[in-house]
């Protein structure tokens, strides 16, 4: 189940590669999509952990907040939904190559401080939310089958869309 | 004992007093209450011929924290999932609102006095 995932040590990635969620092969599964899309909102609430952890830059550190309290709010419906739907999401290489590339980036950001990480950590928000709307398009909604779970991927990429905007004003501003 | 004629001429008189101090009858109606339903990321249908006096319940329905914050910051009214919140209406004009969390999220209001 969701609820036994273990990500610890997974944050943020930078420069996540396309391919990373291209899902070659077979289309997913909707037991697969709810594991990547899970997945994928675990790691920006740990990048947001981190940010708050380390950053001091108040304007850094409410769009942290935000990413932790929206992408907690969309996980636990997504766990909602999957327990009522009976699924178990499934493992795949897909969230696994998220899981790496998140533990990656989290050493690295680990490793800046202050004006640096805060920089990194936007950046790195950017192409983040960039690369997961672009999956999340093109890939997991339209292979969606159940249509609460496609509903959920859909308000989801309306959020995510809106956090990258958020991102990307704030980058303008501490550059 | 009033005499009838005088009585009726206070009646009368009474009703004349009460045409000539009347007022529109829309002006008299009570403000008017409206909800304002946020729903995936959106605010909903705003209410015409809104009137300053008037109540907005602004409703979420989202599992995410919005606000309904005008330009003008004339109201910011914030949002916790699944809460609701009142507020009067005090100004007339057009006012743009949007979410501060999610500022795609925009609508306005067009308020008479």
């Amino acid at each position: 189940m969701l609820r036994k995932f273990t990500l610890a040590g997974a944050a943020a990635f930078f420069a996540l590669s396309g391919a990373a969620l291209s899902h070659d092969g077979p289309h997913p599964s909707d037991a697969q999509i709810a594991h990547i899309a899970y997945t994928a909102g675990q790691i920006d609430v740990a990048a947001g952990r981190q940010a708050l952890a380390k950053s001091r830059n108040p304007a850094v550190r409410g769009f942290a907040e935000q990413m932790v309290r929206d992408h907690s709010a969309v996980n636990q419906q997504a766990v909602a939904l999957v327990t009522r739907l009976g699924v178990t999401p499934e493992a795949n290489p897909t969230s696994a190559t998220l899981t790496a590339q998140a533990d990656r980036q989290m050493r690295r950001l680990g490793a800046l401080r202050r004006a640096a990480f805060d920089r990194a950590y936007i950046a790195n928000e950017i192409a983040y939310h960039r690369t997961v709307n672009g999956a999340l398009s093109g890939t997991l909604i339209p292979n969606a089958h159940n249509p609460e779970l496609k509903s959920l991927l859909e308000t989801g990429l309306t959020l995510f869309r809106e956090h990258q905007a958020h991102a990307e004003r704030i980058a303008r501003r501490i550059r | 004992m009033v005499p009838f004629g005088y009585r009726a001429a206070i009646a009368a008189g009474a009703m004349a007093a009460a045409l000539l101090i009347g007022v529109p009858g829309e002006a008299l109606a009570a403000p008017a209450t409206y909800t304002v339903t946020i729903r995936n990321m959106r605010f909903g249908a705003v209410p015409a011929n809104l009137r300053v006096g008037d109540r907005i319940i602004w409703v979420n329905r989202d599992i995410f924290r919005h606000t309904a914050t005008a330009r003008n910051r004339s109201f910011n009214i914030d949002l916790p999932p699944s809460a609701s919140a009142t507020m009067v209406v005090r100004q007339s004009g057009t006012i743009a609102f949007y979410c501060t969390y999610h500022p795609g999220m925009t609508g306005q209001l067009v308020v008479a006095r």
